[in-house]
């Protein structure tokens, strides 16, 4: 039976996989970094369908409003040589054709004995459930473990990344706002009282 | 009325089309009914704000252009001059431009601004959307709002709307981390990511009890966070004087360099909106909503969505006196502003509350 759930799923998915589509074959990477984007907010709007607001809602906040921006910022500071980057193509193929491949078939293990078709749509919660609540419980009751190894992993990795390319210039000039606050004009400035000139 | 309508379309359509179209036509009516109000306010904050501005720096601003020749309006048409004036500017395209995403920056930029408004709730049970997540929905959005900014910079073809663009998107990434942490601290004393929950919680307490309602809101204890999360505000929406993301001084307009007629206007329209959405989170979050200030039998008597209205015209002209105040942020302090001030005293601050909870105080019960 079509209804109106049924509708938008279909016109989302279309979206989800032509700008998915469009982020492999777009010649320009602002153009595929664009249609990322595009996939990951009609992906969003597929989770809301299946009522998973607050895991939605985070990947608009978490990927499109600071990953992709963040890899935009990237994309348009670089000097991309079209040219050069469609040399390979041919050469990379094979190699990517595999890991393609694997990926589904990995996923397809997963995931196949769990497949229950489009019929079956979560049930509609009551009025009072609270998506972000159950999730918060779960998180901190029965996958406390697996969740703060989690962290201490993106703890490990934030610090990495950070220890890896600090790097202090030694040509480069900064100012250090606690000294330009404590400088009293005694510092800067000397008074000397001259005799005036007679002749001028 | 609602009910009728509702029968009507199930009627007509069948139960399973019925609903559907019932929900979509409604919607788009409430829709209409928040934009066109919201339209207004914009247009006329912007005569407000160079009349205020002007006021602070002893001009007098906008006061020759009025409806049909009377004097004593002088200046009140002024916004309906400009918007004309805009409307039938052209639309004038740099030559390599990358046409399409140059007309789409504008509309990226304006479409999240408005539509965050779908949340939020403007009296007890007047709100478009009241979904369980607002509060998520409403930091979703805005971060989206960057990419108008730095698409337009990038499809302009313009060194100066680059550099904007560059400027913007860190700028604005930085600042949604301390406007997101400042916000985890309301939902923990609320227990809620729903807007309208978070507003009925701030009308409890012992200074609630004793009708001094405003003295219950999270202002008080809140204060940091408020400081925290107005001048992040201030950040996110480019307002001065965090404005390098336009720094005309530096780089003539940044991002809006390139643009004219309607598709500058967007940008325009967009600021100004992004200015009275984040005014009003701040009045929902920190002080109290609709609330009336104290429960009195005059108080109370007044329509809760004009306490609503009158706080977002203080919250917003605070913008407005701070532009007129200070002079430019440079650029790298802002982001050590940013960095190393705001994320951690937020971080910490998240601590302290979380402890203070914990304790026989704890004001949020």
């Amino acid at each position: 039976m079509v209804n109106f759930e049924t509708v938008v799923f279909y016109v989302f998915a279309a979206i989800l996989l032509g700008s998915a589509l469009r982020v492999i074959t777009a010649r320009n990477p602002v153009h595929a970094a664009l249609y990322l984007v595009l996939a990951f907010f009609t992906a969003a709007a597929i989770w809301l369908l299946l009522r998973a607001e607050f895991l939605a809602i985070t990947l608009v906040l978490v990927y499109v409003g600071a990953v992709m921006v963040l890899f935009l910022f990237v994309v348009m500071m670089l000097d991309i040589n079209l040219e050069r980057m469609r040399e390979g193509f041919w050469r990379t193929l094979p190699l990517g054709l595999a890991v393609g491949i694997l990926m589904a078939f990995e996923m397809a293990v997963v995931l196949y004995d769990r497949w229950q078709g489009l019929a079956r749509a979560p049930k509609v919660p009551a009025a009072d459930y609270s998506n972000t609540k159950e999730l918060g419980r779960l998180i901190y009751t029965e996958y406390a473990y697996a969740f703060e190894l989690a962290a201490v992993i993106l703890l490990v990795a934030i610090i990495a990344a950070i220890a890896l390319t600090l790097r202090r210039r030694k040509d480069s000039r900064s100012q250090d706002p606690s000294e330009q606050v404590k400088a009293r004009r005694a510092d800067r400035v000397r008074l000397v009282s001259m005799p005036a000139d007679k002749d001028g | 009325m609602l009910d009728a309508l509702y029968a009507l379309s199930q009627s007509r359509l069948g139960p399973v089309w019925g609903p559907a179209v019932y929900e979509v036509v409604t919607s788009l009516v409430f829709i209409v009914a928040i934009l066109v109000p919201l339209m207004g306010l914009m247009a006329y904050l912007t005569l407000w704000e160079r009349k205020l501005i002007g006021w602070i720096q002893i001009r007098i601003g906008p006061n020759r252009v009025t409806f049909f020749g009377i004097p004593w309006l002088g200046g009140l048409a002024q916004p309906v001059a400009d918007g004309i004036k805009l409307l039938f500017k052209e639309v004038i395209f740099p030559a390599n431009a990358n046409k399409a995403l140059f007309v789409l920056a504008p509309m990226l930029a304006l479409m999240p601004a408005i539509a965050a408004w779908a949340v939020i709730p403007f009296a007890p049970d007047l709100v478009l959307s009241d979904i369980n997540a607002g509060l998520l929905y409403v930091m979703a959005l805005t971060s989206v709002g960057v990419y108008g900014v730095i698409i337009a910079g990038w499809a302009s073809n313009s060194k100066y709307a680059f550099l904007g663009a560059m400027r913007s998107a860190a700028q604005m990434v930085s600042y949604e981390l301390a406007m997101g942490f400042a916000l985890v601290v309301v939902l923990m004393v609320s227990g809620s990511l729903n807007l309208t929950d978070i507003v009925n919680g701030q009308g409890k307490g012992w200074f609630a009890s004793m009708g001094l309602n405003f003295l219950s809101w999270n202002w008080l204890p809140l204060a940091p966070m408020l400081l925290v999360y107005f001048i992040s505000g201030i950040a996110e929406t480019n307002r001065a004087p965090f404005d390098v993301v336009e720094g005309e001084s530096e780089i003539v307009a940044g991002h809006m360099v390139e643009y004219s007629g309607m598709a500058f206007s967007l940008f325009f329209l967009a600021e100004y909106i992004n200015m009275l959405l984040i005014a009003t989170l701040t009045v929902i979050m920190f002080f109290g909503g609709w609330q009336a200030p104290i429960s009195s039998p005059v108080f109370d008597a007044v329509p809760p969505i004009l306490w609503l209205l009158a706080k977002i015209f203080v919250v917003v002209s605070m913008f407005l006196w701070i532009r007129a105040t200070f002079p430019r942020y440079r650029y790298d302090q802002i982001m050590r502003l940013g960095w190393k001030v705001f994320i951690p005293l937020t971080l910490v601050w998240i601590v302290v509350i979380g402890a203070w909870m914990q304790t026989p105080w704890s004001l949020w019960k």
